[in-house]
């Protein structure tokens, strides 16, 4: 796999039906309480980054969700 | 309030005294937009009309106020459109606030060589009027005020209306009966039949408010902005300087009290930022999206609101209303006339319940969106809201209300499948796209072209002997595709047609195609295939 190009962070829309994919998410947390929210969003996490595969694309990620988070705290 | 209101008189019909019911081919309880709609429709397809109405006035707020461009090509069908273009306000650009930040921005606006804009805002009582003046001015219809619906029986081959009037009860018969009679329908109570769905927690004060404003004609919306901490909002401009405002209120909140002037009056100041307005007309609502399980009943037949209810961010109520109506009509006058079997008022059913039902799919969504259900719901809501700013796939599943296109009807028993692949052009189900055609006389839009029944829009090499009940568009004969909207829209090979339904959806369309499937085609759009088959 080292042969792969270096791979970006996709921010454009992926989904034919956007709409449809946020529901699935939101869906997935009726019923829920906040505890066990919390923990679907840590599992959701590790299988989504486990699926990506990429390090510098996770980190990247990871930077971008970090950001949008401090400019709300301004 | 200054709500101008229009009223209407009272007569006596000699139904009233007749020693039995006098039965009608056509009953439409509720001159609302979708039972005005259907009224002159049917009669301008030469079938007669009894509308009642329980009230005789028309004009308590202003209610539904966005109208979309299927609807508006409906109402040109109908003759009155002109008038409400005439007075509606024109608008294609939304934009999307979160707090102060724009997040993005929309723009309806279509292509050129459409007739009708993407929407027009204007109050339900200007629509309401135009549609009753143009009912009153036709003979086939025969309007009843303060005829007030307050019995159904189901009859073998109709039903049995009891009316109550200023002058005490009488009963008619219906072949057909339609309640156009709205959310809170009656009609529905009457025949013990349950609207099932969802209610949801949160309230919504609408306001409109009379001021003279410089906004410019857009739909603004608001996530979080900072004149009502923690909710949504939302400002559209009508005719007349009246501004709609629609404002998230909690879902503890109480309506009584939050429904006084000098409640709503402080949280409109906080949003404009001046008192220079007045109030012209309030309510408090929460959202509910809930439909019948079934349009049909027997001989009765619900359209609109009746038959299902929709949050209105989205705009999808009236104008879905308008559509029942629209395939309603035809398909009625065909059975009455005798043209087809009772069958096709199932394909109604079918394919404006499939109508209803992607009306509530995107209407609970934005509902969910607008009014979160939980704190992991509003968090990941948020987090939406937050990446919005920074990336393209946030921004789409930003959602403060889907705005109505017109349903694809998939799956319908009267479309033909394509036969051959196709590049592009609306699909059997689809509405057709407007364009702009040449005719002797000069320019015309496709839409003001299309019969009163079926419509073929044909290739030039197209040789076939065209029934005479079609009306044929043919190019080389009479139309020209000066503009390229046919090809470009359409994408007609010059050997292929396009069956048009009365409602303007696609029947059928063929690359290549001779008399026989043609003929097949027709017969099924008509729900007349079995027949069709045994004769071929």
């Amino acid at each position: 796999m080292s042969d792969k190009p270096p791979q970006k962070l996709i921010t454009s829309n992926q989904f034919a039906d956007p709409d449809a994919a946020f529901r699935a998410l939101v869906e997935a947390h009726r019923g829920l309480t906040d505890e066990q929210s919390a923990d679907l969003n840590a599992r959701l996490t590790l299988l989504l980054a486990n699926h990506i595969g990429d390090i510098s694309v996770l980190r990247e990620a990871l930077d971008l969700a970090r950001v949008s988070l401090e400019n709300k705290a301004k | 309030m200054t709500t101008p209101q229009f009223r209407f008189a009272y007569q006596r019909s000699p139904d009233q005294s007749a020693k039995t019911p006098v039965r009608h081919p056509v009953v439409i309880i509720g001159a609302g937009p979708v039972g005005l709609s259907l009224a002159i429709d049917l009669a301008q397809r030469g079938i007669k009309v009894v509308l009642l109405d329980d009230s005789d006035r028309i004009g308590e707020g202003s209610r539904a106020i966005c109208f979309a461009k299927k609807t508006l090509e409906v109402f040109d069908r109908l003759r009155c459109a002109d008038k409400m273009l005439e007075i509606g306000v024109r608008w294609s650009v939304g934009r999307v606030f979160q707090n102060n930040e724009e997040l993005y921005r929309f723009d309806l606006l279509p292509e050129g060589g459409h007739r009708m804009p993407a929407f027009i805002n204007i109050q339900q009582y200007y629509v309401e009027r135009i549609l009753a003046e143009r009912a009153l001015a036709m003979p086939e219809i025969d309007m009843r005020w303060l005829n007030k619906v307050v019995g159904i029986e189901h009859l073998a081959d109709g039903a049995r209306v009891t009316v109550e009037t200023p002058d005490g009860q009488y009963t008619l018969d219906a072949d057909w009966l339609v309640p156009c009679d709205g959310a809170r329908s009656p009609s529905r109570g009457m025949l013990g039949l349950e609207f099932k769905g969802e209610v949801f927690e949160d309230q919504f004060l609408i306001a409109d408010v009379k001021m003279q404003a410089d906004f410019p004609v857009e739909r603004w919306f608001w996530f979080d902005p900072p004149f009502h901490a923690g909710q949504s909002a939302l400002l559209h401009k009508q005719p007349d300087d009246i501004w709609r405002i629609d404002l998230q209120l909690p879902a503890d909140a109480d309506t009584a009290e939050e429904r006084k002037p000098a409640n709503v009056i402080p949280r409109i100041e906080a949003m404009l930022g001046h008192s220079n307005f007045d109030l012209e007309w309030v309510s408090i609502y929460r959202f509910q999206c809930r439909r019948l399980d079934k349009f049909r009943h027997g001989r009765v037949v619900f359209a609109g609101d009746s038959a299902h209810q929709v949050s209105p961010f989205g705009a999808r109520g009236a104008n879905s209303g308008v559509q029942d109506a629209q395939n309603l009509a035809w398909k009625l006058a065909l059975v009455i006339k005798g043209q087809a079997g009772d069958g096709l008022i199932d394909t109604y059913d079918h394919e404006r319940s499939d109508a209803a039902d992607e009306n509530i799919l995107h209407s609970t969504r934005s509902t969910d969106f607008i009014a979160p259900h939980s704190t992991a719901e509003r968090r990941l809501r948020n987090a939406a809201l937050a990446l919005a700013a920074h990336t393209d796939f946030a921004k789409r599943m930003v959602n403060s209300g889907r705005l109505s296109l017109p349903h694809a009807y998939q799956g319908t028993p009267l479309s033909t499948d394509d036969s051959t692949s196709w590049t592009g052009g609306p699909v059997p189900g689809q509405t057709i796209p407007d364009a702009v055609v040449t005719t002797p006389d000069g320019d015309r839009y496709l839409s003001t072209l299309l019969g009163k029944d079926m419509t073929v829009l044909a290739g030039a090499d197209c040789e076939i002997d065209w029934p005479a009940d079609l009306t044929i568009l043919q190019l080389g004969k009479g139309i020209a595709d000066s503009h390229r909207h046919i090809a470009a829209r359409f994408h007609l090979p010059t050997n292929g047609f396009y069956i048009i339904r009365p409602d303007g959806h696609v029947a059928a369309r063929f690359q290549h195609a001779g008399t026989q499937a043609l003929q097949m085609a027709l017969a099924r759009a008509t729900g007349r295939l079995a027949k069709a088959q045994q004769h071929v």
